[in-house]
């Protein structure tokens, strides 16, 4: 058995905190890039929030979207450059906040392009931050009582919410909090991008990820969390898979 | 036997891979690296069956197996 580092990830060390998903979600990005043999002709775009400097990352063209705009974007490289592979990457603050519009248009309009949608129940980069996605009862510096259903409401589920929608092809919630849980997420996002290779239409695939520092707690506390937490909440599983 | 590879350089000290492996065969230095952190390094490199655990849940990708060159001789001799 070999493993090696994806040749579609700079060999570099990530600003990451130690024991964020953020690293293991790249790796499985740049394995299926690889294992695809599309670097060549991939285009990614980068978010607003942790994964802000994806660019210093990924072997392959990234550009730098305004906060939440990541598929607008991802939109008009398609159009303009239907031959390549565009794919976004996305955290809960930029995608389910700020961009929900952009988001359900986006899949709403059937666009042929790739999200890789990572979950972290929390603003990250800003210092840990309430998020839509902040499960109920979860402390954050804006929800210091933990989020209520009454003042706060409810966390957003992205899957659930886009399911119902016509346009979209593939829908999967996975997580990186153990080993079977990673390698389920690379088969998740290897079928995201093979769906747009083979011209099937948006897909999305959500990945529940760790965030130790702004949950406040050690790197196997942040894997207890998703595994025990996060898990009951958002349920893992393919929301919508049209063939 | 594993040939595999800790970048004490690269790791952040998140102890993951020490959780994971299922030979409790990786433990956190007593030193710090270059970055000021700890790192994980295997106990016994004889005992790593290369499962590959660890590499998984490494966020850092500090973790590397190559390939035993005498094992993949092994394996294309059964085959045949």
């Amino acid at each position: 058995m070999e493993f090696k580092k994806p040749t579609s990830l700079l060999d570099v060390p990530t600003h990451y905190c130690p024991g964020c998903g953020h690293g293991i979600v790249q790796r499985l990005v740049g394995e299926v890039i690889d294992e695809l043999g599309i670097r060549e002709k991939t285009i990614g775009t980068a978010p607003v929030g942790c994964a802000v400097l994806l660019y210093d990352y990924f072997d392959c063209d990234i550009i730098e979207c305004s906060h939440g705009r990541s598929p607008a974007v991802a939109t008009g490289i398609k159009r303009v450059l239907p031959d390549r592979v565009v794919f976004t990457y996305q955290g809960d603050g930029d995608l389910a906040a700020i961009g929900t519009a952009e988001t359900i248009h986006v899949a709403n309009r059937g666009e042929n392009i790739t999200i890789i949608f990572v979950n972290n129940a929390i603003y990250g980069m800003t210092g840990g931050q309430m998020a839509p996605t902040t499960i109920t009862g979860q402390r954050t510096t804006t929800t210091q009582e933990g989020r209520g259903q009454n003042q706060e409401g409810p966390p957003l589920k992205v899957c659930e919410l886009l399911a119902s929608l016509d346009g979209v092809t593939y829908l999967e919630r996975v997580a990186v909090s153990t080993p079977k849980d990673i390698m389920r997420a690379k088969k998740a996002v290897k079928k995201a991008f093979q769906n747009q290779i083979d011209e099937k239409g948006f897909s999305l695939v959500e990945v529940l990820s760790m965030c130790p520092t702004d949950w406040k707690v050690s790197s196997t506390a942040a894997v207890d969390f998703v595994n025990n937490e996060m898990k009951e909440v958002f349920p893992l599983g393919v929301f919508k898979d049209e063939k | 036997m594993a040939n595999i590879k800790f970048d004490k350089e690269r790791c952040k000290g998140c102890c993951l891979c020490v959780a994971e492996c299922p030979r409790g065969n990786i433990r956190m230095s007593e030193i710090l690296n270059k970055t000021g952190s700890i790192y994980a390094e295997v106990i016994d490199e004889g005992d790593c069956n290369g499962c590959a655990l660890c590499c998984q849940m490494c966020p850092d990708m500090a973790i590397e197996i190559e390939e035993d060159e005498k094992q993949t001789c092994c394996e294309k001799g059964s085959e045949k």
